[in-house]
């Protein structure tokens, strides 16, 4: 009686909905209004930001302008190499890394782990300063890779943190008896990497994003405009004295909807990491 | 974070002690407990090579871009720097400026008080909401679930320029989105210019922080709560239990150890947080400073702004406060918090 | 799954090679004979205009010098551009905010003294004084403009309204409660969320008429004059009568919102910088008028804030110091002269030159300079090089007083003991 209460009784199943919804809405609604007004003229954008666009106030003159003035398909190029190439590096090297600490035993050990997760309580851009000129002596400037060296710093105390915690959980069953048949220990971590699947998966979502959305380090680091990323090249369209909302609102949608694209890709890996460990059980 | 557990639901994190350092092994309440530690195979060898390979190449990527730049900007707060831009030592004598100083005083700790509150309003918030919707989301039997969760978590993929621009767009006295929005329940008398009033505006740029952030929490939850087993669950309604006793009984004592993770992860993000209040209320962190958070104070101080110049000495002190609060925390929450749900471990 | 993983780890690994190929290829690309000038500037508006007109009329003199103008936000740009110079990564020329701001970093050893280029004295020592040393021995930046503060609006509403553009303050509170009284249109288009709005074409706008321009100015610098003084408090007095013509929830209002206000005609007035006429032309559909800050009573003088606002530097640490120095010559002549002026109206050159702008609205702006005695702002010299930062100050308590949450007494004595801290006459 009262199970069904919890779990399924009508009543309580439209409240649950209701939340759901409720919240959905609220997720969703400040996107969908950059992204409606983003077609429309400036005049309609004010006088009514909450109508969709109408054949009298649609426009496209955003976009146009986005395309035009700016090389978006090369910012994008350049947002897509550095986050993926960084979110690999990451995965692969915060894994690497995890495995050491949580599958062997070591002098130093623990220490290490304290020493890996210190990067997680301080704002990497205090350090700027220094990795620009670490990047000047080393020729990286206006390089890609000078993003990817230091997105991969900045995501592995995270991934390492998180990862430790899956890798612990691995039967060790499973490890000895690859160790018996005499597999190396390298063999072994590609053996067990594709078991905490939905470990990469989660690391992914909660790196990935910051990567992409960075505008500090490509500032910095990579202005010019072979190595601009998407969202520096948007933020151009955020002058001093700009009024533009336009183009704006038209660059900030043409961000938004790539990742999205990317999350969503991400999710359904992350969901069937998921449901494929339920139905083991 | 912690859904590996799905691949062999009897190691279950929810009961297992998740320490922010945990190195060593702990098994959880899981019969499998009784394995041998699957260290006692390796003790055997010598020096082994492959443990340096596997360390190496994070530790050096990460000691040169992120440790080494860090420490040399830290060292930082020790000295001074003349207008020429040569700098002495100085020993504490940054810290006692930031802290005492008329001038600095009040920013520093109006910026740590105003952390404290970012932080309230996050955790009062951002997580038992955050836990309420994954509660919700894990009952298999709800349809829909895989796009509900997509589409709560879909803001925690936007950059902040957006999520300033929208809030702001919304928000605004002039566009009226918010006003109508709320005419619509017959509300529009409490409207107020929020983000403009000195009283409100932290508050609501919390608010606004949380909305982008709450799918941390909850895909953390979920995760957690998915890797309860049936069984207990099970014997607990059999027992007799309704579904609330069950829900705060059994499932979130088994997830303790996620609710200290989410605990510490929202701290680190909030004391560190900057993008939010750059982006709508500026360099000054207006109206008044009300808005002003650490991070922003520690950007406006070591970067400048228009007739500012950049302090990087007195940047870097405020930077290592800020590291110090952080590692308080993150100290306390290891010896007190963890300590006390590792009694729960079966 | 264990291919999968493999390909995706020689991939990755096999890209970041070929990146690191490509990058080590950019630099070689780098050291070939045609020189290559990089422009570091706040100014991201302009893109357009320096690539399709401004850099090219160079090109056709000089066609060996590639110039790149590289704009970075604005409000990053100090931040960004003070990391790259401690990087070495600053590009060759500087976009210079006025006085102490660049001051500060000619004395870094920043920027490189420019007392020799040719052309520098097609510009005036008022021009200059804004990038040279105290003592004026050492000019460190071109100048390329100043803006203009006043008032425009929006003609239509007030032929609508039987409105004439006021000479007094009396006057223009007349105005502003007639077109209240109307109901239709905000009076006045400006608000207090971003700070700096009130304070700089608020405080900065109407007060010369109060201090007596670059007397009151060198006044406070001498130590003569206080901002307790009662011409400044007053300042704050008349700003404080603004807010009830200001639009409902002014506090939130950041300034493109005010922007977006006037131009979509839904404002009478709008304070200003006379750099918003390139964008209001662009973007409103009715016409627009200005006038000067009305002065207290009738008959007294006018003043108005003239403000040398830009210039474009040379960092010291450039590889091309010569290709800087033709381009920075070039910037002297009237042709870029007359060029920016028209590519930009209402910032207005300060070449010694008779220019011809086309813009109505930009040579009606101009004109003033026949009518009114000109300063700068009284923040940026001198008084603006110690903390806490006099402008920042002004932000800070002009929007408390706007707001109501300050009286002007208060905020004059909050900005006085905060110059006093470390200012000495």
């Amino acid at each position: 009686m009262k199970r069904r209460k919890y779990n399924s009784g009508p009543a309580s199943r439209v409240i649950q909905y209701l939340t759901l919804i409720l919240f959905s809405a609220l997720a969703l609604f400040p996107i969908l209004l950059v992204i409606s007004n983003s077609f429309k003229t400036r005049k309609a954008i004010f006088a009514s930001p909450l109508a969709f666009p109408t054949p009298e106030t649609f426009s496209l003159k955003g976009y146009n302008t986005v395309l035009l003035r700016s090389n978006y398909f090369s910012y994008f190029g350049n947002s897509i190499i550095v986050t993926l190439i960084s979110l690999a590096l990451i995965i692969l090297f915060g894994a690497m890394a995890a495995w050491a600490l949580s599958e062997y035993k070591f002098k130093g050990n623990k220490y290490l782990g304290l020493y890996l997760a210190l990067g997680i309580m301080i704002p990497i851009r205090l350090g700027t300063v220094a990795i620009l000129r670490l990047c000047v002596s080393l020729g990286l400037v206006n390089t890609l890779l000078a993003l990817i060296l230091v997105y991969t710093a900045q995501g592995l105390p995270l991934t390492i943190f998180i990862m430790q915690q899956f890798m612990i959980q691995i039967p060790s069953g499973l490890k000895d008896a690859g160790r018996v048949d005499g597999a190396t220990e390298y063999r072994i971590f590609f053996l067990i990497l594709p078991m905490v699947r939905p470990a990469l998966a989660t690391v992914a979502v909660f790196t990935m994003m910051p990567i992409w959305n960075d505008l500090w380090f490509p500032l910095i680091l990579a202005p010019s405009e072979g190595t601009k990323t998407l969202i520096l090249g948007a933020q151009m369209f955020l002058g001093q004295f700009v009024t533009d909302w336009n183009s704006v609102l038209s660059a900030l949608t043409m961000a938004i909807v790539p990742v999205i694209i990317l999350y969503i890709i991400f999710s359904k890996q992350l969901i069937s990491g998921l449901t494929a460990g339920s139905i083991k059980s | 974070m912690i859904d590996g557990i799905n691949h062999n639901p009897s190691f279950n994190t929810a009961g297992r002690k998740v320490g922010f350092f945990t190195s060593d092994k702990t098994r959880g309440y899981s019969g499998m407990s009784k394995a041998p530690p699957n260290s006692q195979y390796k003790q055997k060898q010598k020096f082994r090579t492959y443990i340096l390979v596997f360390l190496a190449p994070a530790c050096l990527v990460y000691t040169m871009f992120m440790i080494y730049p860090l420490l040399s900007s830290l060292g930082l707060s020790f000295f001074t720097a003349d207008k020429a831009g040569n700098e002495s030592f100085t020993g504490f004598a940054n810290f006692i400026k930031l802290m005492t100083d008329d001038l600095w005083a009040p920013r520093f700790w109006g910026a740590l008080w105003n952390n404290v509150k970012f932080f309230i309003v996050h955790s009062l918030v951002q997580n038992p909401v955050g836990l309420l919707l994954a509660s919700l989301l894990v009952n298999q039997s709800l349809k829909g679930r895989t796009t509900f969760r997509t589409i709560l978590f879909l803001p925690t993929t936007l950059s902040v320029v957006i999520v300033g621009f929208a809030w702001q767009l919304i928000l605004s006295p002039l566009w009226g989105v918010a006003e109508t929005g709320m005419a619509l329940f017959g509300l529009e008398k409490y409207f107020l210019p929020w983000l403009g009033l000195e009283k409100y505006a932290l508050t609501t740029l919390s608010l606004v922080s949380v909305w982008q952030f709450i799918g941390i929490p909850m895909m953390l939850f979920y995760t957690g709560l998915l890797g309860i087993p049936h069984e207990l669950v099970e014997a607990a309604t059999v027992d007799g239990a309704s579904g609330w006793t069950v829900f705060w009984r059994i499932k979130f004592i088994l997830i303790l150890p996620i609710v200290g993770i989410v605990s510490v992860l929202t701290f680190v993000g909030n004391f560190n947080a900057f993008d939010l209040v750059y982006t709508t209320q500026g360099v000054l962190a207006g109206p008044d400073y009300s808005t002003d958070l650490l991070g922003n104070l520690f950007y406006r101080t070591f970067f400048g702004h228009q007739l500012q110049l950049g302090n990087p000495t007195m940047g870097a002190t405020v930077a290592t406060m800020m590291f110090l609060i952080i590692l308080a925390f993150v100290l306390l929450y290891t010896y007190v918090w963890q300590r006390r749900v590792t009694s729960y471990e079966y | 799954m264990k291919k999968m993983f493999l390909l995706f780890f020689i991939s990755s690994m096999v890209f970041t090679a070929a990146l690191f190929a490509t990058g080590a290829q950019d630099g070689a690309a780098g050291a070939s004979d045609k020189v290559t000038i990089t422009i570091e500037s706040w100014r991201n508006d302009d893109l357009a205009i320096w690539e399709d007109i401004l850099i090219p009329a160079f090109n056709k003199h000089y066609p060996d010098i590639t110039v790149v103008f590289s704009p970075t936000p604005p409000a990053e740009y100090n931040s960004s551009l003070n990391a790259k110079l401690e990087g070495g990564t600053a590009g060759d020329l500087i976009t210079a905010r006025p006085f102490d701001a660049s001051l500060i970093l000619f004395q870094q050893g920043n920027l490189a003294t420019l007392n020799d280029l040719d052309g520098i004295d097609n510009f005036s020592s008022v021009a200059k004084s804004a990038w040279i040393t105290d003592d004026g021995s050492d000019v460190f930046a071109v100048p390329m403009a100043s803006v203009i503060h006043g008032f425009i609006y929006n003609a239509d509403i007030f032929s609508e309204l039987g409105l004439t553009e006021p000479e007094t303050e009396a006057e223009f509170f007349d105005i502003l409660e007639k077109v209240k009284a109307d109901g239709r249109y905000v009076p006045l288009a400006i608000g207090t969320s971003d700070l700096w709005d009130v304070a700089t074409m608020g405080f900065q706008n109407i007060g010369p008429n109060y201090w007596k321009g670059e007397t009151g100015r060198n006044n406070l610098i001498s130590g003569k004059e206080k901002y307790t003084d009662d011409q400044y408090v007053a300042v704050w007095e008349t700003l404080a009568k603004w807010a009830p013509y200001m639009s409902k929830g002014f506090e939130a209002q950041s300034y493109p919102d005010s922007q977006n206000l006037f131009t979509l005609g839904k404002a009478a007035i709008y304070p200003a910088g006379s750099w918003e006429i390139g964008v209001f032309n662009e973007q409103a559909d009715f016409n627009m008028g200005a006038f000067p800050a009305p002065v207290r009573n009738k008959g007294d003088e006018l003043y108005i804030s003239d403000h040398t606002d830009i210039a474009l530097g040379m960092n010291s640490t450039t590889e091309n110091p010569e290709a800087c120095k033709t381009f920075l010559t070039w910037m002297t002549t009237k042709e870029f002269a007359e060029l920016y002026s028209n590519a930009l109206p209402g910032f207005f050159s300060l070449g010694d030159f008779k220019l011809t702008l086309d813009d109505a609205l930009a040579s009606e702006i101009i004109g003033w300079r026949q009518i009114a005695k000109t300063t700068i702002r009284n923040s940026y010299q001198i008084l603006g090089r110690g903390e806490p930062n006099l402008e920042s100050e002004l932000w800070v308590n002009t929007a408390k007083v706007i707001n109501g949450t300050m009286t002007p007494e208060e905020a004059a004595k909050t900005v006085q003991d905060g110059l006093d801290r470390w200012y000495k006459p």
